[in-house]
């Protein structure tokens, strides 16, 4: 009878426990769409990402299909944002390219993020000369301007998509890598660090388990913000033709093909400069939310 | 082994390189602290109490000097013998707010000294184990998923002391456990520190700047000046009978409540001697009213009573021992 009270109360204890867990995600959620500008964010960018994903594949059109007669042809009932320089439907072109560009603006951000507070990280914990090597290298390396250096390595590298990946991921990592090691300091003066120290916490249970959680709030919002100029910056490199490379469609390379018929034909560049000026402002208003939703100061 | 004291401290010394040069924050300290004992230690603010129980636990490395525990030298041990000398000598922080992870929930912030440990193999034994210290230091069952923000001070101060206990320590540093407490919850601390010295035997170096405390839990009392041990005694013959001139002075500060023994204050005059490169001598030679040529002399800390010890070259002209 005991054993079975006793058992009752440990389940009630841990339902107790995950319906905590799962309040505070929603509370999370609640607070993220309560401010209206990041509720339009995140639908937007659903929206995007939905159309991206789900829209080629309701196209009546491939996206190589092409008829000559229908060159830089404006919109209409068949081709609702018209058609590009050789004939091909822009709007399934540019639901297929989005893929792209935001697949690039996503994975850069979050891997140079990732490399960024990696190293933010060992450079505030160890301090020293550690410290000073990094962040000296990343003072460098920052003062090479962005699109020079995602130049650089895309010719070096070569085009695809990885390449541009590669390209894109290297010149965001010093602003996070600085930002990193800026709260690290802060937060590794504090006593629950020496508390730890203390009881026999390894370095990498210091760091990862006591410093990270601590630290990187400013860092998702860094890397939220971050997938839009991203994805701004694929598509200049698609632009001057490096990058994701013809007959692939990506927003930049689409700009890049209109632009010589700006005054007759401006839908051709009006199409995927509003999907990518519309792309990055999404995601702006939902990193502005995420800040907010995630600062504890802010909570009521 | 039965007669070496729990931990022989041996001219201990830690200085802090500054701008301006050595800053001596703890400076040739000797003493001993016995099994079950407690240590107080009392000084002004930034005299090297802080410092000096970091030092002793490996927390912050020693410049010069020896911390012996049970006759062995710790002073610099690494890796796996650091470990374990480590699980024997704990800390407890003045400031709870900040002294537990802000993310780690109160089951968890207690577990996490056990994990370390090795010494449990199911986390179903370490999660009975952490129930039993949370009943141990008196936080409920309920609070075990709560973060330390929905806590109160007290409660807050009960965990962090869980943590240090966890691993059954034979030596706790406690740093100012109280002082950032509410006055009622600073007596259901103290009292629990006290009742668990009484059950589990530890020692204790009971840092602080309240003289009423540590006159409260402590059997021995340190006096610190600016680096420098300056008097040791049992505690009721150090509050009775004060040898050296700066105790007697921070003595005089406590209130009176005895309307027929008014207070007399000693007021000291004269600036606090920076700690940064001191000169040798007396540390309290420039606010002494009995300072003489001699204290300018390197002082030594010596027995003049039976466990009374004093730095002062003048003590016994001045108190006619």
């Amino acid at each position: 009878m005991m054993a079975l009270m006793n058992k009752m109360k440990t389940e009630k204890l841990e339902t107790v426990e995950t319906a905590r867990k799962s309040s505070m995600l929603l509370e999370f959620c609640r607070r993220l769409i309560k401010s209206g500008s990041a509720k339009l964010g995140l639908f937007l960018m659903l929206f995007i990402i939905l159309a991206c994903v789900i829209g080629p594949y309701l196209s009546p059109y491939d996206i190589n299909w092409r008829d000559a007669t229908l060159m830089r042809a404006g919109p209409s009932a068949e081709h609702w944002l018209g058609c590009d320089t050789l004939g091909r439907d822009m709007l399934t072109r540019l639901l297929y390219g989005g893929q792209y560009s935001l697949l690039m603006g996503l994975l850069s951000a979050v891997i140079g993020s990732l490399l960024g507070i990696a190293v933010g990280l060992v450079a505030g914990y160890f301090g020293g000369m550690t410290e000073t090597l990094i962040m000296r290298f990343m003072d460098v390396w920052s003062a090479l301007p962005g699109m020079l250096l995602c130049i650089l390595v895309s010719a070096a590298m070569g085009n695809g998509f990885g390449a541009t990946v590669l390209a894109l991921t290297i010149g965001s990592i010093p602003g996070v890598a600085r930002m990193t090691r800026g709260q690290v300091l802060s937060e590794r003066s504090r006593e629950y660090i020496e508390a730890a120290e203390s009881i026999n916490c390894s370095k990498l249970s210091i760091m990862f388990k006591h410093l990270l959680p601590n630290v990187i709030q400013p860092s998702i919002v860094i890397t939220t913000m971050s997938v839009g100029s991203t994805i701004n910056m694929a598509a200049s490199l698609s632009y001057i033709g490096l990058g994701i490379q013809p007959p692939s469609p990506e927003w930049g390379a689409m700009l890049a093909d209109g632009k010589g018929y700006i005054m007759s034909d401006p839908h051709l560049i009006a199409v995927p400069g509003i999907a990518i000026a519309l792309t990055v402002f999404a995601i702006n208003l939902l990193g502005d939310g995420l800040r907010d939703a995630l600062d504890p100061k802010l909570r009521g | 082994m039965a007669d070496t004291p729990l931990l022989e401290i041996k001219h201990l010394k830690k200085y802090f390189r500054v701008p301006a040069g050595q800053n001596h924050a703890v400076d040739d300290v000797s003493f001993t602290i016995e099994r079950g004992e407690t240590l107080g230690v009392v000084g002004e603010s930034g005299c090297g109490k802080s410092t000096l129980g970091r030092t002793i636990i490996r927390l912050l490395e020693a410049t010069d000097g020896q911390v012996l525990l049970n006759g062995e030298d710790i002073t610099h041990i690494k890796g796996k013998k650091l470990k374990e000398a480590r699980e024997k000598l704990q800390i407890v922080f003045q400031d709870p707010y900040s002294s537990l992870n802000p993310r780690l929930r109160v089951e968890s912030a207690i577990m996490e000294p056990l994990q370390h440990s090795g010494r449990f193999k199911s986390k179903a034994e370490m999660k009975a184990e952490a129930n039993r210290l949370m009943e141990l230091v008196g936080i409920d069952e309920r609070l075990r998923q709560s973060y330390p923000h929905e806590l109160d001070g007290g409660r807050r101060q009960r965990v962090g002391i869980a943590r240090a206990l966890a691993l059954n320590p034979e030596f706790i540093v406690c740093d100012e456990p109280v002082s950032a407490l509410d006055v009622s919850i600073q007596a259901q601390v103290l009292n629990l520190l006290m009742d668990l010295q009484d059950q589990l035997g530890m020692a204790y170096m009971f840092v602080t700047h309240d003289l009423s405390v540590v006159r409260h839990i402590a059997n021995n009392i340190l006096v610190m000046y600016l680096g420098q041990a300056v008097e040791k005694a049992p505690t009721e013959e150090l509050f009775n009978e004060p040898l050296h001139p700066y105790t007697k002075a921070l003595l005089s500060a406590i209130p009176s409540v005895d309307i027929h023994k008014p207070m007399q204050r000693i007021q000291l005059k004269g600036e606090i001697t920076s700690p940064i490169n001191p000169k040798p001598g007396c540390r309290f030679a420039a606010r002494c009213p009995y300072a003489c040529e001699l204290c300018e002399e390197p002082q030594v800390l010596e027995e003049v009573r039976p466990n009374h010890f004093v730095q002062c070259c003048r003590c016994k002209e001045i108190n006619g021992l």
